[in-house]
């Protein structure tokens, strides 16, 4: 059997990727299913259902679901697509709920995903009505696997997913756990974007240090996050998950400045307090950009925490939902710092607007090109850890990995 | 017609100067000049209209004072990386009320309009300016100034202050 040419991965392997991966159709809908539809997957924070009957939507994929508190206090994941004809019933972004209603039809459903009430079930006067052997029990919400990590929400469609402990295993664990450690949590409010990229885009974006220390004049030039820093590259042994570590520096350049364009000697705040960051987690680490593989980044930036929720909406359409939180505990200071540093971020943040600007660039710039490909060989052609950030090993361990989730092979395997 | 209702006439006449004045300079990219607007203490919040309803205190851009704007507009200017464009405010629905001797509150619409290059123009935000008017020197100037966007899911980015 001849396979299309265009499924066939550059014999390079891992440190080429392919522009079709970003602009098909054809390879969305399989990570729908293959990704997406297997993976455990954030959809969100237990502190944005903090009581029973507290729901939230969110986004499995594509796949809109609904996140609730149901009466024992558990925190459920549900389709919003009713089990009657499909409608998506939950119109509301997040609010309260005894039970769900469908509008269309009226059939209820309860915190718990379950058929509870179908209206003229038993028909009207003897006429019409469900059959006999109807059973509210066969038709429940579709329900998905959920673990709460300290906090963060997880789901996976799986009917028997991955083991939480090995789809989080140290060393991404105790980066994660850094943050997430078992504190409760205040969510601060919620920055949403589309950004009109492919969806890997994303999240390659935050696997790749080397951009970071050349885009972003804006961290370069105040020393937040710049090439000749104590820097590390963290990988899951899967290569799927990564951690970036930095330590702030001063404005002190210890490399030439010509080989960074982007530093702006000149440039000098005018109000310091954006940058005035208090040490909070006392391990000396400025920056923690994690990338959970398919649809998660962490980040701690200073005193700004936020998760950076991933929703595929076509080959060339993300939508990025950010939630900023801080700690229940936090301090008015230090509630303040966090809201002040969110300036860097979101679709108008002094850092981050310059990603969706590159990356609608970079979506634009492969559209295509099915016949090329990225070169992504900075740091060499491996994929381990690395303790330096002009490196691109987190993204070749990224596509290592999704090659072999998405069962893409190598040109010269093929033969 | 009462002098009560000519005096709100001129000063919503005096508002919407102010208000057009801030529009035509951010139009021009006159970046520079849109810290000059605001009191040196003023804050500047562009807020979605999602988390205001909540409750949630996350802005989307927050300066705190006219040095923060300072230091936006000269990141806009010299720092960062982005596609050219156009921007085109369009206020309307202008409402001002004196809250006290020397205090105004105006809210009024506003909608931007973002053209890219080889690009049709489009919608980018539409929301609420809540601001709060002062006189300073003989100056209009906004001692507060929220902006509340609807838009629950931005197109990319929002380069300009709004
Ligand atoms: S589609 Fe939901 S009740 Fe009919
Ligand atoms: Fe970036």
């Amino acid at each position: 059997m001849t396979k299309q040419p265009m499924r066939v991965w550059p014999a390079e392997g891992a440190s080429r990727a392919p522009y079709w991966i970003y602009d098909d159709p054809e390879v969305f809908r399989v990570e729908q299913e293959r990704i997406f539809g297997q993976s455990w997957c954030y959809v969100g924070l237990a502190a944005e259902v903090p009581e029973p009957g507290r729901f939230q939507r969110s986004h499995v994929g594509d796949r809109s679901v609904i996140l609730v508190r149901d009466k024992e206090g558990k925190i459920n994941v549900l389709e919003n697509r009713c089990a009657h004809r499909g409608m998506e019933f939950c119109r509301a972004s997040a609010g309260k709920a005894t039970r769900f209603l469908c509008p269309y039809h009226q059939w209820t459903f309860d915190l718990e995903g379950n058929l509870c009430g179908v209206p003229f079930k038993r028909g009207i006067h003897g006429e019409g009505g469900m059959p006999d052997d109807f059973d509210l029990a066969d038709h429940p919400l579709r329900k998905l696997r959920v673990t709460n990590h300290n906090g963060a929400v997880f789901a996976s469609y799986a009917e028997e997913p991955e083991p939480f402990e090995r789809y989080l295993a140290d060393p991404m664990r105790a980066y994660f756990d850094r943050v997430f450690d078992g504190r409760p949590l205040r969510v601060l409010g919620y920055m949403r974007q589309r950004i009109p990229c492919n969806w890997k885009l994303i999240l390659e974006n935050t696997k790749d240090p080397y951009h970071a220390t050349l885009l972003h004049s804006f961290l370069v030039t105040f020393g937040l996050f710049r090439a000749d820093q104590k820097s590390e590259v963290r990988l899951d042994p899967s290569g799927r998950h990564a951690a970036l570590v930095s330590r702030h520096g001063g404005r002190q350049l210890t490399v030439a400045a010509s080989e960074m364009a982007s530093y702006k000697s000149d440039y000098t705040l005018q109000d310091r307090r954006l940058l005035d960051m208090q040490a909070e987690f006392h391990d000396g680490v400025g920056v923690v950009m994690m990338t959970l593989f398919p649809n998660l980044i962490l980040h701690q930036q200073g005193n700004s925490l936020a998760t950076r929720h991933i929703v595929p909406r076509g080959p060339d359409s993300t939508e990025l939902s950010w939630t900023f939180f801080g700690y229940e505990d936090d301090d008015e200071a230090l509630s303040t710092r966090r809201l002040r540093q969110a300036n860097l971020f979101g679709p108008a943040g002094l850092v981050s607007l310059d990603d969706g600007e590159a990356l609608k660039a970079t979506q634009e710039g492969l559209r295509n090109a099915r016949d090329a490909c990225a070169v992504v060989e900075m740091g060499g052609r491996d994929r381990e850890d690395a303790n330096v950030m002009v490196t691109e090993t987190a993204l070749r361990a990224f596509f290592h990995h999704y090659m072999h989730v998405m069962g893409f092979v190598r040109a010269e395997d093929e033969r | 017609m009462n002098p009560e209702t000519l005096r709100g006439y001129a000063l919503r006449a005096a508002v919407e100067d102010v208000l057009y004045d801030y529009a035509a300079a951010l139009d021009e990219g006159a970046l520079e000049r849109w810290p000059f607007f605001f009191t040196a203490g003023a804050l500047y919040e562009v807020v979605s209209r999602e988390n205001e309803e909540r409750g949630l205190p996350l802005a989307l851009v927050r300066c705190e004072g006219r040095g923060m704007m300072i230091d936006r507009a000269t990141a806009l200017k010299e720092v960062l990386f982005y596609s050219p464009r156009t921007y085109r405010h369009f206020i309307s629905n202008v409402r001002p009320v004196w809250r006290s001797e020397e205090r105004i509150e105006a809210v009024s619409n506003f909608v931007l309009l973002q053209t890219l290059v080889e690009r049709e123009t489009t919608v980018l935000v539409a929301g609420q300016y809540r601001d709060t008017l002062v006189v300073e020197d003989g100056k209009l100037l906004f001692g507060g100034k929220r902006c509340i966007y609807d838009t629950t899911m931005i197109p990319n980015t929002v380069v300009y202050p709004l």
